[in-house]
């Protein structure tokens, strides 16, 4: 049993720090909760950080791990939110398990979202160069318009659609209900996810992420990555490959979306939670957490997320220090000297052996 | 009935022809040389010969199937296998794994093997391992197997492409100079490990290079290229004294 550890792969036990971070992390935020020294607006924030969380590991397997560009996470995360709370609303008094009804809506969401990625994905990514980067951005956008038009109501005869103009629904007007109600979107969708389910959530995605790429596949992807003509002078698939992790990351995002809409009871589509600044912002937390990295992507989630609410108390000034942080962790991250100093701190750590760049933590 | 059978084969880049009439037959077992100066065609006709370049016209057929025009990997499949003049490693991972992408297609398991951890995967992963770690030994890099690749010096570096292009599992091999930037005493390693690939890997290999002490010392028969013409093709000590072939090197 005692070399159980010392054989292990580097990798696994890597990955298994990670997991116990994340349960320690969880374990204590509880016990705050639960004796009440966690404020209200702590709490409110441990939800959302899950879902950027997923979000952000589902965008690194794109931009860190495949190599492609994607400047449109926000929308795949989009239509997760939108098909999860929508089958949830249609199903919730047909389901007696809040968990149940949770994992269909998790199911459909996550399924949609990856169904787009694919989608997109086939002529995309058959070309070389930065063409999906424009495209994921444009999808981004689009989709948000789409979902601001769409209208869906359901009485007895069964559901309605209309595009654009409400009053074509056709729909009775006295027992028929809203599903999506073009701008004003989804409301009154039951809360049924919460921070344990959202940490078992991100758990499961790292568990999914860590175990792809350290396998046939993920080799295949990164060798892609790395050089294009050696992976095809090899016999790589590459329109295969990049098709399977470019889905796989889009559905990862959706079902961060399908967690972030059951958090909330009004869900609406616009520019600033699934919009082009939103798709940046995860963009921000992968590339400062480290491109290829999962654990650095959580980290820098956690700390990007919590740090604007934190500083609230800093009123005008709080972007001004926001932006510092940021520069901070960029240069902590990514200066030669900083990896030097890191490597030597943690060389020093009982468990830590000498940094490996380009090693997936 | 030869293992490789081109004919014909020609591309132009716009205006200009880059490769025509190119004519080449390969036995099975036989170390091949193609020279020629700089800018003759030789790097073009490996390019179409692997599918990076798709042909104007001419046919190549590997072992009685056609793959004229097919792309890279299928090409690879059917087992041509090829190094780079610059070379072309996976930087970012190690030794041992890029030896295990080239196992890519000998050894396979599905993604959702490796997802959920079925025992598929670690059957396959070991033998796969154990696979990659023989073909390292060969090459004399078992010892850099944690290594990152770009971490290697630079002959190593040679060689682990030579392992990778191996691991497919190829009928022939192309090595587009594999001596070019090494010094004498790496050059005559290198000579011994191509033979050593040849006779113990049941290998044909096809190799473009400059080192004419290399070229005479293991190809048995060559090819000569200028201005993507076929200038001389036989026997290497023949071709090596045709008069012509020393004026297109040395000049009038």
């Amino acid at each position: 049993m005692k070399n159980f550890f010392t054989n292990m792969k580097k990798s696994t036990k890597n990955h298994l720090i990670t997991y116990a971070g994340i349960i320690v992390a969880y374990a204590i935020m509880q016990i705050l909760c639960g004796t009440g020294v966690a404020s209200n607006l702590i709490k409110g924030l441990l939800v959302p950080i899950c879902v950027y969380s997923i979000v952000a590991i589902g965008l690194n397997l794109c931009v860190g791990i495949l190599g492609e560009l994607s400047l449109g996470h926000a929308g795949f995360m989009c239509i997760g939110a939108f098909t999860g709370a929508l089958a949830t609303k249609l199903l919730y008094d047909y389901i007696p398990s809040k968990i149940l009804m949770f994992l269909i809506a998790l199911v459909i969401g996550t399924f949609f979202a990856a169904l787009f990625g694919f989608l997109i994905g086939i002529p995309v990514l058959r070309l070389k160069g930065d063409y999906l980067a424009i495209v994921t951005l444009a999808f981004g956008q689009i989709i948000i318009n789409i979902i601001n038009v769409l209208y869906i109501g359901k009485d007895e005869a069964g559901l309605h659609f209309a595009f654009s103009n409400p009053n074509a629904i056709n729909m009775n007007e006295e027992t028929g209900v809203w599903l999506i109600n073009g701008a004003k979107g989804i409301t009154k969708i039951p809360s049924i996810s919460n921070f344990t389910i959202g940490v078992i959530l991100l758990i499961v995605s790292l568990f999914i992420v860590y175990h792809l790429v350290d396998s046939r596949t993920g080799r295949a992807i990164m060798a892609i990555r790395d050089n294009r003509i050696a992976a095809e002078s090899v016999g790589i698939n590459i329109t295969k490959y990049k098709m399977l992790a470019f889905t796989i990351s889009a559905a990862i995002a959706g079902a961060g979306g399908v967690l972030y809409s059951h958090n909330l009871s009004t869900l609406t589509a616009t520019t600033n939670n699934f919009g082009y600044n939103m798709s940046i912002m995860i963009l921000v937390y992968v590339v400062l957490g480290g491109m290829g990295s999962f654990r650095g992507s959580i980290i820098a989630t956690v700390i990007l997320y919590m740090l604007p609410e934190l500083l609230r108390g800093l009123s005008d000034y709080r972007m001004l220090f926001y932006a510092i942080i940021l520069i901070g962790l960029m240069l902590f991250n990514w200066s030669p000297k900083a990896i030097v100093w890191r490597q030597k701190v943690l060389s020093l750590l009982p468990f830590g052996k000498k940094g490996e760049k380009g090693k997936v933590e | 009935m030869a293992l490789l059978e081109v004919k014909d084969l020609g591309i132009s880049f716009g205006g200009l022809q880059a490769v025509s009439e190119f004519n080449i037959s390969i036995k099975k077992g036989q170390l091949y040389g193609l020279i020629g100066p700089n800018g003759a065609g030789k790097t073009t006709v490996f390019n179409m010969l692997t599918g990076v370049y798709t042909p104007d016209c001419g046919s190549i057929v590997l072992d009685g199937v056609p793959i004229t025009g097919k792309k890279t990997t299928y090409i690879n499949q059917a087992g041509i296998a090829r190094t780079f003049q610059n070379i072309r490693l996976f930087n970012d991972q190690t030794v041992l794994d890029n030896v295990k992408i080239g196992l890519h297609n000998q050894i396979k398991y599905n993604t959702f093997t490796s997802i959920v951890r079925l025992p598929k995967y670690f059957k396959s992963e070991k033998q796969m391992k154990e696979k990659a770690m023989e073909l390292l030994k060969v090459f004399d890099l078992d010892k850099e197997a944690d290594l990152l690749a770009s971490n290697l010096p630079y002959g190593k570096q040679r060689k682990l492409e030579i392992a990778r292009a191996l691991a497919t599992n190829p009928k022939l091999l192309l090595l587009d100079e594999p001596a070019a930037g090494m010094n004498p005493n790496e050059t005559a390693e290198l000579m011994d490990t191509i033979r050593f690939v040849r006779d113990n890997f049941d290998m044909t290999i096809l190799l473009i290079e400059h080192d004419m002490k290399l070229v005479s010392g293991i190809c048995e028969e060559l090819t000569v290229l200028n201005f993507g013409k076929v200038l001389c093709q036989g026997y290497t000590k023949e071709v090596l004294e045709d008069t012509e072939v020393i004026k297109a090197y040395i000049g009038d």
